[in-house]
């Protein structure tokens, strides 16, 4: 009796191991990325499905882009991550040489399948006549914006609203002037972006949010557009999120196929529609064309334009004893 | 010499249970501890020393000490009269009082933190009456002696309640009977067996306070240089890699609040003295 059990466990096993299998992938993402990928691994895995046969469960771990990056280099075992800026996937390159240093040009626009910038998201009437980044410094204006040391989204505000006082008066000095007075106004600095939304949506604090916006769209939408609304300010910065995948993870696991797939699934028709849906901006001209009265037209600048690059903004403006901590030292 | 000290112990089990005691200690406490020493060790003195000192690291430590000291002092007083309170008076509903005391201790501090910050918040419950005073709680440092105070009363109500519920009211009774006031009753006569017990609540208070991250991170607002209590910096320094910096901080920590609970309990001892034998 015993031994047949144990036969037919071993048979049933073979078996199942035979016909499909199950693959289990771990996508390490940043804060605001929840819903989007909640929407593309369902489609991710039905694609896969029929493309070979093998099922695909795809976890997901979010958290501020930093923190993730730090758990991934402390050995947390993601076969692709998902970051709010390259700086944090370089990061898993110099600190643990999990992935070559030129990841980012193994897949297409710079390993970024969509793209993002940063808005003002006031409340509903906009009492304080917010227009543009100059009246975010208006007396009696307060700003809520997650710490740039520590959460990628509030890096990208941060050089969004350095890059246009930079551009509009023409020099370094002014722009440090622009961000000082600017952060004055900040009464509460979270550490991730996700945190920043719920201190000014749910606590109320603040009368402008410095946002991300898919984050902006997706606070509409959940909290009604009754409460809040978008101020697209003249120009803003070119967020790009970037993706790879972890070559030391994929290599042991044996994944290396299914996580590039599972990317480059990104830049398929599907895959972009899913992140317009979603409120990323698709890099595909034809899809993008379809969410053409979703988002709104910015005069767009990239990093590389303002600031020379993300190594260079980095040195200059975050690492301890850069431009932002001078602001808090005076 | 062994069989000495055997026969004049009345207690079977000494070496096994101080060599057990020494092991667990090693594992649970200080294995993890001198892993950030280690880590620290690697850094050279003048790097050490910077990272330790700059502008904004000091003023998170005097935060971080001024803020668990001063609630832990709170706590001593208005911990010693709801103690008071519920040993010594039966009244309905007592033991749901008592209940409530152990709640700070039993909620997830994020829990905690976030119900404190939505009604200290300028647009919360008690926030909206306190900010137009010119009060704001949340947010403000203030709003990091608030969290540190509750999450540190159960320990000096829970540390005091076995002594009082001990005290015999005989004591004060012939106390008065002897011409003593109600003052002097108190100073004379109960204080001195209160005092040791107040100072160790006051010392478990006190370093619960000041590695305590999840209350106080929703509360303060998270400003460099005014409201960043250093549990905050260092995961902060971790989240940008900077493992040493982090570890520096943590040494730094680690050594001045040994130094003050070292400090404390010799205070704790000293104090027996005045106590009514």
């Amino acid at each position: 009796m015993k031994k047949s059990l144990t036969a037919t466990l071993l048979a049933l096993a073979l078996a199942s191991a035979a016909t499909a299998e199950t693959i289990t992938l771990l996508n390490v993402s940043y804060d605001p990325t929840r819903e989007l990928y909640a929407d593309f691994n369902p489609a991710f895995a039905r694609y896969w499905k029929a493309k070979t046969g093998d099922d695909v469960v795809v976890k997901q771990s979010h958290g501020g882009s930093g923190a993730q990056a730090r758990s991934v280099i402390d050995g947390l075992q993601a076969d692709v991550v998902t970051l709010a800026l390259a700086a944090d996937i370089d990061a898993l390159h110099k600190k643990a040489g999990l992935l070559p240093a030129d990841w980012q040009k193994r897949l297409p626009e710079r390993s970024t399948p969509y793209t993002s910038t940063i808005v003002l998201l006031v409340r509903k009437g906009n009492p304080k006549g917010i227009k543009d980044w100059d009246d975010v410094i208006n007396p009696g204006v307060s700003i809520v914006v997650a710490n740039p040391k520590t959460s990628g989204g509030a890096r990208w505000a941060y050089l969004a609203a350095w890059g246009y006082a930079e551009r509009k008066y023409g020099s370094k000095e002014k722009a440090r002037e622009f961000i000082t007075a600017l952060y004055k106004h900040v009464p509460v600095l979270d550490s991730g972006a996700r945190g920043a939304t719920t201190t000014f949506v749910q606590r109320g604090i603040g009368d402008v949010l410095l946002a991300w916006e898919n984050e902006a769209f997706l606070a509409l939408k959940e909290f009604g557009a009754d409460k809040f609304e978008i101020v697209v300010p003249s120009s803003s910065i070119l967020a790009e999120p970037p993706v790879a995948w972890v070559d030391k993870v994929v290599a042991r696991k044996g994944t290396e196929a299914v996580a590039k797939a599972y990317l480059e699934y990104l830049y398929s028709d599907e895959g972009q529609e899913i992140a317009g849906r979603n409120f990323y901006r698709p890099r595909n001209p034809a899809v993008a064309a379809k969410f053409a009265d979703v988002f709104p037209k910015i005069e767009l600048f990239t990093i590389d334009d303002v600031f020379g690059g993300w190594t260079k903004a980095q040195h200059a403006h975050f690492a301890d004893g850069g431009v932002f901590d001078q602001i808090y030292q005076k | 010499m062994a069989t000495a000290r055997t026969r004049r112990s009345a207690l079977p089990g000494f070496g096994i249970t101080l060599g057990f005691t020494l092991a667990y200690l090693g594992l649970i406490v200080l294995i993890p501890l001198s892993a950030t020493f280690i880590r620290a060790a690697g850094m050279d003195w003048g790097s050490f020393w910077a990272a330790v000192t700059s502008p904004r690291v000091l003023a998170a430590y005097r935060l971080s000490f001024g803020a668990s000291l001063a609630a832990g002092a709170v706590n001593m007083v208005f911990g010693l009269i709801v103690a008071w309170v519920l040993t010594r008076y039966p009244f309905p509903g007592r033991r749901v009082v008592d209940a409530l005391v152990d709640l700070p201790f039993a909620l997830p501090t994020a829990v905690a933190g976030i119900a404190l910050t939505s009604i200290y918040a300028p647009n919360g419950w008690i926030g909206r009456w306190l900010a137009p005073l010119g009060f704001p709680v949340a947010f403000t440092r203030l709003g990091v002696f608030v969290a540190l105070t509750f999450i540190g009363l159960p320990f000096v109500v829970r540390t005091l309640q076995p002594v009082i519920q001990e005290l015999q009211p005989e004591m004060e009774e012939s106390a008065a009977s002897l011409g003593a006031t109600r003052w002097q009753t108190f100073r004379r006569v109960l204080l001195p067996e209160l005092v040791p017990p107040l100072l160790t609540g006051f010392a478990l208070a006190f370093a619960r306070a000041l590695g305590e991250y999840g209350s106080v991170v929703f509360i303060s607002g998270n400003m460099p240089m005014r409201t960043e209590i250093v549990p905050l910096l260092i995961i902060t320094k971790l989240e940008q890699y900077d493992y040493s910096g982090a570890t520096a901080i943590a040494v730094v920590m680690l050594v001045s609040s040994f130094l003050l609970l070292l400090l404390i309990n010799l205070l704790q001892k000293w104090s027996r003295r005045f106590q009514a034998v």
